[in-house]
């Protein structure tokens, strides 16, 4: 099983709805997120292209943070979903430092916290929280390994990208272009 | 001109604008772990030598140090920690991919091994000390029996720990300004250049000193060669590199880099060690301190620039 994520950057209006989903289903504390929504505006005026696209962890299939976590915190759960046990953290900052999209942060309880794939829904078979709000429908999850599922099926039909593939980290959130 | 304006709604603190997650604690800490490092080094180096006489205070006298620094050190990581009531878990698990975790298992037996070297050598500071205890006593014969094997011991947990310091950092692809294998040996250098500056501070024998002067002139030469070497293998390397290397060549941390970590911590002192080993009298407080300066600013400006460092996407 490999779950992954894909958003459609043509679709997704930047309405921020993930977010507010995110926050409230998690109970993200105030000021933070765990999701978030980047705007790229690109070329000379006229000829602007604009991007939308809704970013969380990229639950990489070679992840610096659970590489270089000290005690074993954070791992790979069923699926390769990236997570941290609480009570194993000790807000270090290691897998922070190590992100190169910047997706974790200190929760203000110490440990380190970030998206899980909102892996307490998805165990029971549904839709992580941002998926299942999103009121253009722009989010696909699924099983990669399911040539099915909703993810594998949109990733065939077309093109996508992934951030930052040369940094080694194998993510597995893509955006449909 | 093609420009790309990049909005994100991301504002997580210590992350956002740019990351902050390690502050002053962190490269202090390293800069007493190089420090320690170096002060061991040097002690076990020479009582392996059989120069144990020859260089009292580098082998007896100022290994004081590296304890103390150690112990501030820790405070200072432990001080660092967010979710400090679990750092035990640090000591349950061994994780070789995780150059802090095998750091911590490091600092435990440099630390250990340090108090050891010094109860040995209690003597020197304090001539009429006594253990009290037998058992303390028939610990000290043990210890004594076996101090070459010891010194061994030290001799390379020092090199590990000065490595380490560097690795920890050069572990992060994530941060292109760290991610170069240049950062262990440089630190270690550093690390070794502060000690072998503690050791010319303490000593008033003047040959000791002057032999630490000739070593921290060695190793000054190193430090510049590598710091040079970085810079070559960063603006041969792909964009993000080349971005983390401007940091230092006309960026933010120009001015902070090349002022006191290279001219005030390396070039200065190494001018003066030069000066005094031609036979012009300088007095010793000056280089050493010098250095040590050099060696905690560069800890400052490497571990505060690295975060600054990112790839762009």
């Amino acid at each position: 099983m490999r779950y992954a994520m894909a958003v459609d950057t043509k679709k997704c209006v930047g309405c921020s709805d993930c977010v507010v989903a995110c926050q409230t289903e998690n109970d993200v504390p105030i000021g933070y997120c765990r999701d978030w929504v980047v705007e790229t505006m690109d070329g000379t005026y006229p000829q602007l292209e604009v991007e939308l696209r809704s970013e969380r962890c990229n639950h990489c299939a070679n992840s610096p943070c659970v590489r270089c976590c000290p005690t074993g915190a954070s791992h790979f759960a069923e699926g390769g979903i990236v997570l941290v046990t609480h009570n194993k953290c000790i807000g270090c900052g290691a897998c922070i430092a190590s992100c190169p999209y910047d997706a974790r942060y200190p929760h203000p309880k110490g440990y380190v916290d970030k998206c899980t794939f909102c892996h307490h829904r998805v165990k029971e078979g549904m839709k992580p929280a941002c998926v299942a709000v999103c009121p253009t429908k722009c989010m696909y999850f699924g099983d990669l390994e399911d040539p099915n599922s909703d993810v594998s099926v949109i990733l065939k039909k077309r093109k996508s990208k992934t951030l930052i593939p040369e940094a080694g980290t194998q993510p597995q959130l893509y955006f449909l272009i | 001109m093609n420009e790309e304006l990049i909005i994100s709604g991301r504002e997580n603190l210590m992350v956002d604008p740019q990351l902050h997650i390690w502050h002053w604690p962190i490269p202090l800490y390293l800069f007493l772990g190089g420090l320690a490092a170096g002060v061991l080094f040097f002690a076990a180096l020479f009582y392996l030598l059989g120069k144990e006489d020859e260089y009292r205070s580098a082998v007896r006298r100022v290994p004081f140090v590296a304890p103390i620094a150690l112990i501030i050190g820790l405070a200072a990581l432990f001080y660092d920690l967010n979710h400090k009531a679990f750092f035990w878990r640090l000591y349950t698990t061994v994780r070789l991919e995780s150059p802090m975790s095998w750091g911590a298992w490091t600092l435990l037996v440099i630390t250990a091994v340090s108090v050891i070297w010094c109860a040995l050598n209690i003597r020197e500071l304090f001539p009429r000390w006594d253990w009290k205890y037998q058992w303390l006593k028939d610990l000290e014969t043990f210890f004594n029996k076996y101090k070459k094997v010891l010194a061994w011991v030290m001799l390379i947990y020092a090199i590990i720990t000065g490595v380490y310091t560097g690795i920890l950092l050069s572990a992060f692809n994530a941060r292109p300004l760290w991610n170069t294998s240049v950062l262990g040996p440089l630190f270690l250098a550093s690390g070794l250049s502060a000690g072998a500056a503690a050791i010319v501070l303490a000593s008033k024998d003047r040959k000791e000193r002057l032999a630490f002067s000739k070593i921290d002139l060695i190793i000054l030469g190193v430090e510049l060669f590598l710091i040079v070497h970085m810079f070559m293998g960063f603006l041969a390397s792909t964009q993000v590199q080349i971005d983390a290397a401007q940091l230092f060549l006309g960026g933010q941390y120009t001015m902070v880099f090349w002022i006191f970590v290279v001219i005030i911590g390396i070039i200065l002192p190494g001018i003066l060690d030069l000066m005094e080993l031609r036979g012009l009298h300088i007095p010793a407080v000056i280089p050493g301190a010098l250095v040590i300066f050099g060696s905690l600013m560069f800890r400052f400006v490497f571990v505060f620039a690295g975060q600054v460092s990112r790839w762009l996407y």
